[in-house]
């Protein structure tokens, strides 16, 4: 079999079902091509944060332009992927790292991001569960989490039944300029013809971008997640830490059944080619005395399961966006660094203007992937969160 | 040259075999017991303050349970014995352990593990209802504290393990209300010609339906199970099961089911053993030689943990997994006639094959599980909810119908429901059932406290 339509997304998690689902939206044919299942790797299993509060600065319009779609979702798509607005809540163990969050919360102001500073009294007020290390605090009362093994499916499933083609489990080999048009072949032997291509494969699209001589520095690693038992409802805000100490930055969210999902600290091995990716049973253990600093009542309750996935990450922790420096009608979006989930329904709805229009309203020029253009490939300094 | 560490999980017929080979190689091994003193699940001890003669306990397995005590008692100061410690994940060579809240990072040259086996249960509606065991934790509940279930017990399921227990109910003065088994005599008779195998369990099995029969306790076969009937207040009050066409509904207030055994690969799947699907019993096992290595260096699978043969096949794998594990670490082995076990385990094995022809999981029965039946217990999760997220999505697997549906996702991450959620899946998606895969196995092997922690770790 094979296809021609306006537009190939090459990879089917979140950001690629739901810039599929956008692109159909906009009238234009598309086919969405992915390997395994929509949503399995990185989308499928990350923490599933709608945060904005902590990011870098220039991704704010990006995440403000998402947080509004996360808002109708359900309207958008038809089903539910568990978004609650519940608020964000940083939290910091050190005086000395209080200016930051203060400086961060004047920073995004102007963004249109309201934050709220919370001293120790304040936080314990209103926030009673989280531990007495917390010297201040920082709410972001309109982020929250939704579902994220749900979300980009919901996409993808929402795109075909408005008349998208959504392939699951067809690999894509070679993507090539054929005249006017680009031709991605499948380990099936199929190939699909469009005028643009939009490769969103995570952490594997590195190789696609080398086929036309944008090769990036993209490394793979797992978050390490994991879940406890049941109990009652009692946290409603996610809550994260804000350390420059990289074992203290576990993050912890409780869904309305009552499980209470958690990871952050060191990340995994995360092996691209076995598609799997692993939780070190040392970070389970490291990860036990942090969460229950962040909150201590979490020290009487069992993990029931651990899991990772396999994300991208890129030397200077922002993701490649936008159209290629090299090949007309070819675009990226990938790399995401572990923050991709909130970012996900704003970068599919831009980059399908961008596709569709030849630009965005929402500005993406930090994330060219001409960044990479003059730099080595390997030896790049890893830069801190921001 | 240092001693090589070898760590033997699990504490049964197989592990203390295991041990007692390393020690007779002059090693020092490292035994790891989820339970407080040995024997593993067939040959569990009674507490400390309870004084049963071992005939009572085992009956017709007295002997050979008591010389595995003797022998695990025996080995004492010359193994490293943990007990009520559970191995909760690997890595790479390193087991990581939990006793209570202390945890512990055990590095090792070789592992064998021998965790055994649990109930393969297929739900019926009702099964969550107060009163409803499993076949082992009703055998459990006699061996271990000589207490039955309930009052008036009904057996429900197939394998040798329904018939054993119920007997052992009886003979223990319980009140064993039926017997109903899924599997047919036409599924019997035509397992005979492997079950002659071993001729002598297979005379004992046929005496336990002989004096069930002789006590007038109703044996029924070829049912189909339809619900257990109570409330969560009362508890078990009825069974039915539709026989040779007609309702039989049996009075009860507890109900002991379980469809024969399955092996706990927990550690094996964490160790990234490979699994194979095996089309008779229509589940996925770990691979092993015939002397019980694995796919992955140094990592040996010996008894229930692997194929359900029995303690017997049990004892004979743990003496050959750990002389394989020697000889892998260069060291010689003892002579405990290799050649002979592997033929006497052969033997044992056409047996397994035998049983599980003659009492196969009634995997049909999944297909006509009605669909506000609970498959999950933990995340209660109903057939219906899943054949709804295998249909509108598309989930033909059943790691996709448990992002889905949160099949399996709960305290026991599917060990209980996982293959039945499998068959369910297959029949919803129209796919054969080796096709849905397995649940993939995650970290801990059974909840881990938040506080745990230990020397020397994070």
């Amino acid at each position: 079999m094979s296809g021609h339509a306006d537009v190939i997304v090459v990879g089917g998690g979140i950001m690629g079902s739901a810039a599929t689902f956008f692109l159909r939206r906009r009238g234009r044919s598309v086919i969405l091509l992915e390997r395994g299942l929509v949503g399995q790797q990185a989308s499928g299993t990350n923490f599933g944060n709608v945060r904005r509060q902590g990011r870098f600065l220039p991704q704010l319009p990006l995440a403000n332009r998402s947080r509004a779609i996360w808002g109708r979702l359900n309207e958008l798509l038809g089903e539910d992927a568990e978004f609650l607005a519940t608020g964000h809540i940083r939290i910091c163990y050190r005086r000395e790292d209080i200016g930051a969050l203060e400086s961060h919360a004047r920073s995004v102001e102007e963004y249109g991001l309201k934050l709220e500073l919370l001293s120790q009294n304040m936080l314990r007020d209103r926030f009673p569960f989280i531990g007495p290390e917390a010297v201040a605090g920082s709410l972001s009362p309109n982020d929250g989490h939704a579902n994220p093994r749900l979300a980009a499916p919901a996409f993808a499933y929402a795109a075909r039944r408005q008349g998208a083609q959504v392939r699951e489990n067809v690999e894509v080999l070679n993507i090539e300029k054929s005249g006017e048009d680009f031709r991605v072949e499948t380990a099936s032997g199929e190939a699909f013809r469009a005028p643009a291509v939009l490769v969103t494969a995570g952490a594997w699209a590195a190789r696609l971008s080398a086929m036309f001589g944008e090769p990036v520095p993209l490394v793979a690693h797992g978050p390490q997640m994991a879940v406890t038992e049941p109990v009652v409802y009692a946290i409603r805000p996610v809550v994260g830490v804000y350390s420059q100490v990289t074992e203290e930055g576990v993050y912890l969210r409780q869904v309305s059944r009552g499980n209470i999902v958690y990871g952050g600290g060191n990340r995994g091995p995360a092996l691209i080619d076995a598609r799997r990716a692993y939780v070190k049973p040392q970070n389970t253990l490291r990860q036990f005395r942090q969460i229950s600093r962040a909150v201590p009542a979490l020290g009487a309750l069992r993990i029931i399961r651990v899991w990772s996935g396999i994300e991208g990450y890129l030397p200077d922790m922002i993701p490649i966006m936008g159209p290629s420096a090299k090949a007309p009608g070819l675009f990226y979006a990938f790399g995401f660094c572990g923050h991709g989930f909130q970012l996900g329904p704003g970068v599919g709805d831009a980059m399908a203007e961008l596709i569709d229009t030849g630009a965005t309203v929402t500005p993406i020029e930090p994330f060219h992937i001409k960044r990479f253009a003059a730099a080595p490939a390997v030896g790049a300094q890893a830069a801190a969160r921001p | 040259m240092a001693e090589p560490h070898v760590i033997v999980v699990g504490a049964g017929p197989a592990g203390v075999r295991a041990a007692e080979t390393l020690v007779a190689a002059g090693l020092r091994p490292m035994v790891i017991d989820e339970d407080a003193c040995g024997g593993g699940q067939i040959y569990r001890r009674q507490p400390a303050n309870f004084a049963r003669p071992a005939e009572a306990i085992y009956a017709s397995e007295a002997g050979k349970a008591s010389a595995v005590h003797a022998t695990l008692d025996r080995l004492a100061g010359r193994i490293d014995y943990l007990s009520n410690t559970l191995a909760w994940n690997i890595d790479d060579r390193l087991l990581y352990v939990v006793n209570g809240m202390a945890a512990a990072e055990l590095p090792f040259d070789a592992l064998i593990v021998a965790a055994g086996a649990t109930d393969r249960v297929m739900p019926v509606p009702g099964w969550t209802l107060p009163g409803v065991f499993t076949l082992g934790a009703a055998q459990i509940a006699l061996k271990s504290q000589a207490c039955a279930i309930g009052r008036e017990v009904a057996f429900l399921g197939t394998g040798p393990l329904l018939y054993l227990v119920a007997h052992q109910y009886a003979t223990a003065g319980g009140n064993v209300a039926a017997v109903l088994d899924t599997s047919a005599k036409a599924d019997r008779v035509a397992a005979l010609p492997m079950l002659a195998a071993r001729p002598a369990l297979l005379a004992r099995g046929l005496s336990y339906l002989r004096d069930l029969r002789r006590r007038g306790v109703p044996v029924l076969d070829g049912v189909v199970p339809a619900a257990i009937a109570g409330s969560q207040e009362a508890g078990v009050q009825c069974l039915t099961v539709r026989h040779r066409g007609r309702a039989v509904a049996i009075a009860c207030d507890a109900v002991a089911m379980g469809h024969h055994l399955r092996p706990e690969t927990q550690l094996a799947d964490l160790a990234r053993c490979d699994f194979r699907f095996d089309p008779p019993t229509r589940q996925w096992l770990p691979v092993v030689d015939r002397d019980c290595r694995t796919s992955v260096k140094r990592i040996y699978l010996a008894g229930d943990g692997v194929r359900i043969a029995g303690a017997d096949a049990a004892e004979i794998q743990g003496r050959l997994a750990a002389c394989a594990a020697l000889q892998d670490l260069g060291r010689a082995a003892p002579d405990i006639g290799a050649a002979a076990l592997r033929l006497r385990l052969a033997r044992m094995d056409w047996f397994r094959r035998g049983l599980a022809r003659a009492f196969p999981w009634p995997w049909r029965l999944a297909a006509s599980l009605p669909d506000n039946a609970v498959v999950c217990r933990c995340e209660r999760i109903t057939a219906g909810e899943l054949r709804a997220a295998v249909r509108a999505n598309g989930a033909p697997e059943v790691n996709r119908a448990k992002a889905f549906s949160r099949v399996g996702m709960g305290r026991c991450q599917g060990r209980y429901c996982g293959h039945a959620a499998a068959e369910i899946v297959a029949d919803a998606a129209g796919a054969p059932i080796e096709s849905v895969g397995r649940l993939r196995g995650q970290a801990p092997v059974k909840p881990l406290p938040i506080a745990a922690k230990g020397a020397g770790l994070p």
